[in-house]
């Protein structure tokens, strides 16, 4: 059991004959432990937060055909150092009638709901931080403290704009985690369990996303409108509402929102990677160190950030009532009945040799997005003839 | 060792309170926020007497997500009630909504 | 004083006084905060009991969901930003003598019970409280019946939400 195998188990253990050496009780070593490994965990991530930052200004720059952040240190890294500086020296004003104990603790929250996340995630076979058996169940009931988060900023704000921006938010978030919940059943069905570990486990044979790609579409979705990205991003669209929930907020506490942002999507991405793609797995690299594990997640997580940056700055925003109507018309009926047909399937298929199951599975997601595009299509042509007249089929003049 | 009698306090005094809380405010969403501590006591209430009877007989935690889904229904139609009253009179104080009263 | 104890009578005091500050705050606002804090006690209470889905469905569901709700109600609900009033009725202290009494009457009540003092038992290794849960909840010998029927309940409550709270324009 060397530290390159197993390196909290060994750093716990060393730790705790130092401690009760210098006369602690072992209960207490034991939490004093638990809380520096929380503490260590945290660090790590805000130290990833702060690459992030620069990660999302350098991305954005490409996409919009320009450099980015490249004067301060070598390619821009030392820039983020720079904003928060910045961020921590600027004034901290609290707007008249604000509600000061709501509007201080709204970025906390905040901030918190993204940080509770991590408590769940696989990062190698031996570093995990609580196997949880409900894992799947965890990360929305952690959306959901973000969701109270963004209505107590909205409110506390004392303005009208805020108020605003946090009630559309929130109905989007709330509206979403609907597909979200029903799409996270489906790892559950094919792992057996809903902890994060035993899914990152079933993915040995194949990675869920070949059983099942329209379960990774939509909970990619999902996942954005949770994040109140764009195109999702009603909450903060500056050409609408100036900012939303965070008008008021400056200095600081605005950076604990904006960054928590950053982490939370980063988040988001690593979990798409748990579910659909295989987690720490990769043909057997993570049997030999869990460093490479924690590698592997990390450039998995990277990447699925990657994509949802692709989709914010390329899509343009969505209208709240298409956003609303796009979730309950369209996306909660694809979603329970992607569930009813990957359980049908899964049942129909359940002893037949994986060289019949993944293609029949894949072929099952592909004709139901198909059908349901097909019904889209129908309707909204229908919705469109009634509001313009049939179309005109063109005649061939001479 | 947690006794099970301090559970019985604790889910006692929530619902006490909840209790309180319906019977002396004005405001109709007040009073439905009273109801939602009471329906919080008793759920308490069944989980306790789950773990600390026959922890293999699943009675006490199927009771109490019942539980869950009519406190939901129950808050979501009386909510909409008292939206629907507000519309309509511009008060939501319990006292001034006595139409029906001889 | 064991651990649990400790902890138990902190989460205790944390939840019943949030409670209270539920029934007695002037602002409405403050008091479905106040809610959320009571729900999170009562969802810490349950993951002490081991009952750790219904902690996680308390999260999801009552804060997640039906606290905000009430945030919405609260501010659908109001003429401005500010409030109005006292929030007691006339005769409180009636409430509050009925509800001194029925937390005494319980407490008595309670008294004459044998089984007060039981501690809990240990839970058998391997057990899986989330498995069987799902698995008396669809088993047609144990709870599918009340299972669905509070589906029905639910579709009918949001039925009847939609078409009381219906706009119509």
């Amino acid at each position: 059991m060397s530290f390159w195998n197993d390196p909290l188990k060994t750093a716990a253990d060393w730790l705790l004959g130092i401690l009760t050496g210098w006369g602690m009780s072992e209960i207490a070593a034991q939490v004093l432990i638990g809380f520096l490994g929380v503490l260590l965990l945290l660090a790590l991530l805000m130290v990833l937060d702060i690459f992030l930052v620069w990660v999302e200004r350098k991305v954005v720059s490409r996409f919009q055909d320009r450099i980015g952040p490249n004067r301060v240190g070598p390619f821009g890294l030392i820039q983020p150092f720079a904003d928060i500086i910045k961020l921590l020296i600027k004034e901290d004003i609290t707007p008249t009638g604000a509600d000061r104990v709501v509007y201080n603790l709204a970025p906390l929250l905040s901030m918190m709901s993204v940080l509770i996340l991590w408590a769940i995630v696989p990062l190698a076979p031996t570093i995990l931080n609580v196997d949880l058996n409900i894992g799947a169940l965890y990360l929305i009931a952690a959306g959901a403290i973000g969701t109270l988060s963004i209505i107590m900023a909205g409110w506390s704000s004392n303005n009208k704009y805020a108020l605003i921006g946090a009630f559309r938010q929130v109905a989007v978030m709330v509206s979403f985690e609907i597909p979200m919940l029903t799409v996270l059943l489906i790892p559950t069905i094919f792992a057996g369990s809903m902890g994060m570990n035993a899914i990152t486990q079933g993915q040995e044979d194949v990675w869920y996303v070949f059983i099942s790609p329209l379960a990774a579409l939509i909970f990619l979705i999902a996942a954005i409108a949770e994040l109140g990205r764009a195109p999702f991003d009603m909450g903060e669209a500056e050409s609408e509402l100036v900012a939303g929930y965070n008008i008021e907020y400056s200095g600081m506490k605005f950076g604990m929102f904006y960054a928590g942002e950053l982490l939370h999507a980063f988040t988001y991405g690593g979990f798409w990677a748990i579910l659909f793609f295989g987690g720490y797995r990769f043909f057997g690299l993570e049997q030999v160190s869990p460093f490479l594990a924690v590698a592997v997640v990390l450039f998995k997580a990277m990447v699925g950030y990657w994509i949802i940056m692709w989709i914010k700055y390329t899509l343009l925003r969505i209208r709240i009532d298409h956003m609303l109507a796009f979730n309950w018309k369209f996306l909660t009926p694809l979603a329970f009945t992607l569930l009813m047909v990957v359980a049908f399937m899964n049942a129909l298929l359940a002893d037949v040799s994986s060289w019949l199951y993944i293609p029949g599975m894949f072929l099952s997601n592909v004709v139901l997005a198909w059908v349901a595009l097909e019904i889209a299509r129908v309707s909204s042509r229908k919705a469109r003839e009634k509001v313009e007249g049939a179309k005109q089929v063109a005649e061939a003049h001479h | 060792m947690v006794p099970i009698s301090w559970y019985l306090t604790l889910s006692a005094a929530l619902f006490s309170i909840g209790l309180f809380g319906v019977l002396s405010r004005r405001n109709a969403v007040a009073i439905l926020l009273g109801i939602e501590l009471m329906l919080n006591a008793v759920n308490i209430n069944l989980a306790a007497f789950w773990r600390y009877g026959n922890v293999m007989d699943m009675a006490g935690q199927v009771f109490a997500i019942i539980v869950f889904a009519v406190a939901a229904a129950e808050v979501a139609v009386g909510l909409a009630l008292v939206i629907s009253v507000y519309r309509k009179r511009n008060t939501v104080i319990a006292d001034d909504i006595d139409l029906m009263k001889w | 004083m064991t651990g649990e104890q400790i902890i138990f009578l902190v989460v205790a005091f944390f939840t019943l006084g949030s409670g209270l500050m539920v029934v007695t705050t002037g602002n409405l606002v403050h008091a479905a905060l106040w809610l959320i804090s009571t729900l999170f006690g009562v969802a810490v209470i349950f993951a002490l009991l081991d009952a750790g889905f219904l902690a996680v469905v308390q999260v999801v569901v009552y804060i997640g969901a039906i606290a905000i709700l009430f945030i919405f109600a609260v501010m659908l609900t109001r003429k401005d930003m500010r409030d109005q009033g006292p929030q007691m009725n006339r005769n409180w202290w009636i409430g509050a003598l009925i509800a001194a009494s029925s937390f005494g009457g319980l407490f008595f009540l309670l008294r004459g019970w044998n089984g007060l003092s039981r501690t809990a038992s240990a839970i058998p290794s391997g057990f899986d409280a989330v498995n069987e849960l799902g698995t008396a909840l669809v088993s047609p010998t144990a709870y599918v019946l009340p299972f669905e029927v509070a589906s029905v309940l639910l579709v009918a409550a949001l039925v009847g939400a939609v078409y009381l709270a219906f706009n119509r324009k």
